[in-house]
């Protein structure tokens, strides 16, 4: 039974370890904007998943953030 | 009678659960007896490292003697400065929510943004400052870089995204021109532009000199540039918004780059053409700067960004994990003789003020203000999480400083001084240079000719004689760390080119998004000139961006050709003025955030910032003095210049390690040009501080003079205030939990 309960744990932080790496990587960003757009301007097409990271991409480009040393 | 923790939830709207929860008492009596705990292992472990005199001590205390003041000092000190100076309220909406676009403005979960901010900020700075401050032991840059970044570094972090939170996100170049007027404004950004011009420029000497002459090391980080371009484009055709799905491939390529690499470097061509010298490499490194900042950011760097964003968490933890199993010992003193004498080889100058400019980074770095502004603000939920952010991810970066100290304190001495001292004191034979480090006094066994060539063999290199810039000495430590826990002798090769891997994906981040970040601000300064100059505002005018990159390009490209070809060792000459850079831009971080605590009169609080700044000017004037008006040709740049000048006039044609009359003149000129530049970094900073200490006097005259922040505007969303969510901040979290999914069921059935 212990092994079992090890292997679940090891299962959940193996879980939420994907979540993180996803989540900061941005994978979820696109889902979020959409999420974003039905609620603030129901109704409208908030555009495919491309056309999301070419504006973000376009935004990046306009204005550039630093990185440190 | 049982003190009870009391908590008030907070509604800005009768409709909606609370959007915060005010917690008031006192601590819970385990918590008091766990900080106690913490605080006695703390005080233990330090005393270890303080007291021990004359025997080793093992690298774990250093690693318990930080981690434990950083507990208590998040817990305590970052405390009192947001009860005292932050005063964070989560009922107001922060400019994430306020503006949120789920672009730029979106509020992001507290754990991820923490991970977005710590990967901004942490770069090659905190791992290579320490490597050269173990030149004067292993106490004095342990004290300075786990007390510094508690007292300064991080309380600077804390209080630049707080006061940039309250002003919609602007960037710290916006608020000198708010809060310090349109005089100071204009100086703090041509300081900040100089300044970051001759960052980009000595880091990627350390580049350069980490990859000279290693066809390994150029093969490896030359495939970095395909794999990006295939991540590009995959993401922007194939399967956009798979991000991390291309990381872990990219992660798996890289990999196989490094390794590959090894194959390379065996084969006659891999040789041939991958072996290139550190001028050629320079030009390299300038093209591709060139290359970064016109090509679109989905092309190369923001697939690249993705990279080294694992890559830092990724090494950083496997660092940590492999320094607490491998236990090592330190070899190098509490505090060496060249930390009073001042006549070190890997950089000049006595313990003060030199450690403190050569640190930098680990301890306080005022490039992480132009983080901390601009880009964070925009995306915090809550007030009160700048604080997990902005002094929680300081913590964490001066944490990876101590492990990049403990990496080079754990090195055989003879061979750190043989890898760290100039070419010109080395010789750069390991004949000569076993012979020059024997003679340095050190403590423990002479060194031989054939330890140094074998140290080189077992990392797969080809000499480690006097590869400075510390990226070398970091991977050699590393890769005895690591291959002492994982693999043995005979993956030290690999660890050791993973580790300069790393290192050079930090630093290629850092000159190609700085050389893009550099060229805007060139562009909208030359913009706001006005008249013909105008057009440069566009940002999508191309000539416009291709002639800002070129100049951005060429300013430090002649930098960093000069470094390459300096006959003093590049490295030793500009990386005192890459620290004191730095640590100017921290002053003057610090003296906007001084003058907003004074004009909002909070007199009795104005330490908090006040010290780190006095502080940081004493250190950074007294060392641009030095290097200004010593009369040591060793410390003082214009000492330097006359010696070699004279010495021309005298008709000598070599001098000093100068062994041509050319040798001479490039002494003479880049003395000249780094003289210069530490004339004009101060004067702009004392500028900066002057006008912000005439805004001081007038506020304090004047009872207290109005800031830029925004007016209220309450927030309708909810987070938890730290990192970790409370009691009752969990019940409120159900309730918007329940209302999302009532929300959910009743919009599907309309």
């Amino acid at each position: 039974m212990t092994a079992r309960r090890a292997l679940q744990a090891l299962v959940r932080t193996g879980r939420s370890v994907r979540w993180y790496a996803a989540a900061l990587l941005g994978d979820h960003d696109y889902a979020r904007y959409v999420a974003h757009v039905a609620r603030v301007h129901p109704g409208t097409d908030p555009g495919s998943e491309a056309a999301y990271w070419r504006a973000r991409h376009a935004e990046q480009d306009a204005h550039p953030g630093a990185r440190c040393c | 009678m049982v003190a009870r923790t009391q908590s008030e939830p907070i509604r800005t709207d009768p409709d909606l659960p609370p959007v915060a929860v005010v917690e008031r008492g006192p601590m819970p009596a385990s918590r008091r007896v766990l900080f106690t705990v913490i605080a006695l292992v703390g005080a233990v472990a330090w005393s270890v490292v303080a007291l021990a005199r004359g025997e080793q001590i093992n690298a774990v205390w250093i690693v318990f003697a930080a981690v434990c003041t950083y507990v208590i000092a998040y817990r305590f000190y970052s405390r009192l400065v947001e009860a005292k100076i932050v005063r964070p309220r989560n009922d107001r909406a922060t400019p994430a929510e306020l503006h949120d676009n789920a672009k730029d403005f979106m509020p992001t979960d507290r754990r991820v943004l923490f991970g977005h901010h710590f990967a901004a900020i942490a770069g090659a700075g905190p791992l290579v400052g320490p490597v050269l401050a173990a030149q004067m032991g292993y106490l004095p840059g342990t004290i300075w870089i786990v007390v510094g970044c508690v007292l300064g570094g991080a309380v600077q972090d804390y209080l630049v995204l707080s006061i940039s939170v309250r002003r919609r996100g602007r960037s710290l170049g916006q608020m000198a021109r708010d809060e310090l007027g349109r005089f100071g404004g204009v100086a703090a950004l041509v300081a900040v532009f100089v300044i970051m011009i001759i960052i980009i420029a000595v880091l990627a000497l350390v580049v350069v000199n980490a990859l000279a002459e290693s066809p390994w090391g150029v093969f490896s980080i030359a495939m970095t540039i395909p794999i990006a371009l295939f991540m590009g484009v995959y993401l922007r055709f194939l399967r956009p918004g798979r991000i991390s799905e291309v990381t872990v491939i990219g992660v798996g390529l890289l990999l196989l780059a490094i390794v590959a690499g090894g194959w390379v470097a065996e084969t006659a061509w891999g040789q041939d053409w991958f072996t290139l010298s550190p001028v050629a490499l320079a030009w390299w490194l300038a093209a591709y700067g060139f290359a970064a900042s016109v090509l679109p950011v989905w092309l190369l760097l923001a697939p690249r960004d993705y990279l080294s964003t694992f890559m830092k968490v990724g090494v950083i933890v496997l660092l940590a994990v492999g320094i607490l199993i491998a236990r090592p010992e330190v070899q190098a003193p509490a505090v060496s003789s060249f930390a009073l004498r001042g006549d070190g080889p890997v950089f000049a100058g006595t313990l003060f003020p030199f450690l403190f400019i050569t640190i930098a980074c680990g301890a306080l770095s005022g490039f992480h203000s132009l983080i901390a502004s601009g880009t964070t603000p925009k995306l915090l939920e809550k007030e009160s999480q700048a604080r997990p952010i902005g002094y929680g991810a300081m913590l964490t970066e001066s944490f990876v400083a101590v492990m990049a100290l403990i990496t080079a304190v754990i090195i055989d001495q003879h061979l750190y001084f043989a890898m760290n001292a100039p070419a010109g004191a080395t010789g750069g034979t390991p004949e000569t240079a076993a012979e020059y480090v024997n003679g340095l006094g050190l403590s423990g066994p002479p060194i031989t000719a054939g330890e140094i060539e074998r140290a080189a063999e077992v990392v797969g290199e080809e000499s480690v004689v006097s590869r400075t810039g510390g990226a070398p000495t970091l991977a050699f430590g590393m890769s005895q760390v690591l291959s002492s826990v994982f693999g043995g002798t005979g993956l030290a090769a690999f660890w050791y080119h993973f580790a300069i891997m790393f290192e050079a994906l930090f630093i290629l981040t850092t000159v190609d998004a700085g050389t893009r970040v550099a060229r805007f601000m060139l562009s909208d300064s030359l913009g706001n000139l006005g008249g013909p100059l105008r057009k440069f505002r566009d940002p999508s005018w191309r000539v416009g961006a291709w002639i800002c990159s070129v100049v951005v390009v060429v300013l430090w490209g002649a930098i960093l050709l000069m470094g390459v070809t300096d006959p003093l060792g590049g490295i030793n000459t500009l990386f005192p003025l890459f620290g004191i850079a730095n640590q100017l831009l921290a002053a003057i971080a610090l003296t906007v955030v001084t003058v907003v605590v004074v004009k909002k009169q909070l007199y009795r609080w104005v330490w908090i910032p006040a010290v780190p700044l006095v502080w940081d000017l004493v250190v950074t004037m007294t060392a641009s003095y030095q290097k200004i008006f010593s009369s040591e040709p060793r410390i003082g740049y214009w000492a330097q210049h006359r010696a070699f000048q004279d010495a021309k006039a005298a008709g000598e044609e070599t001098f000093g390690v100068a062994t041509s009359p050319e040798a001479m003149d490039a002494v003479i000129r880049n003395t000249a040009i780094q003289g210069t530049l530490s004339i004009i970094f101060a004067v702009l900073v004392l500028i900066v501080v002057l006008v912000g200490a005439a805004v001081i006097v007038r506020s304090v005259r004047a009872g207290g003079l109005p800031t830029t922040e925004e007016p209220d505007e309450p927030s309708r969303i909810f987070a938890p205030r730290g990192m970790v969510p409370t009691a009752a901040e969990r019940e409120v979290q159900a309730l918007w939990d329940a209302r999302e999914r009532e929300h959910a069921t009743t919009g599907a059935g309309s």
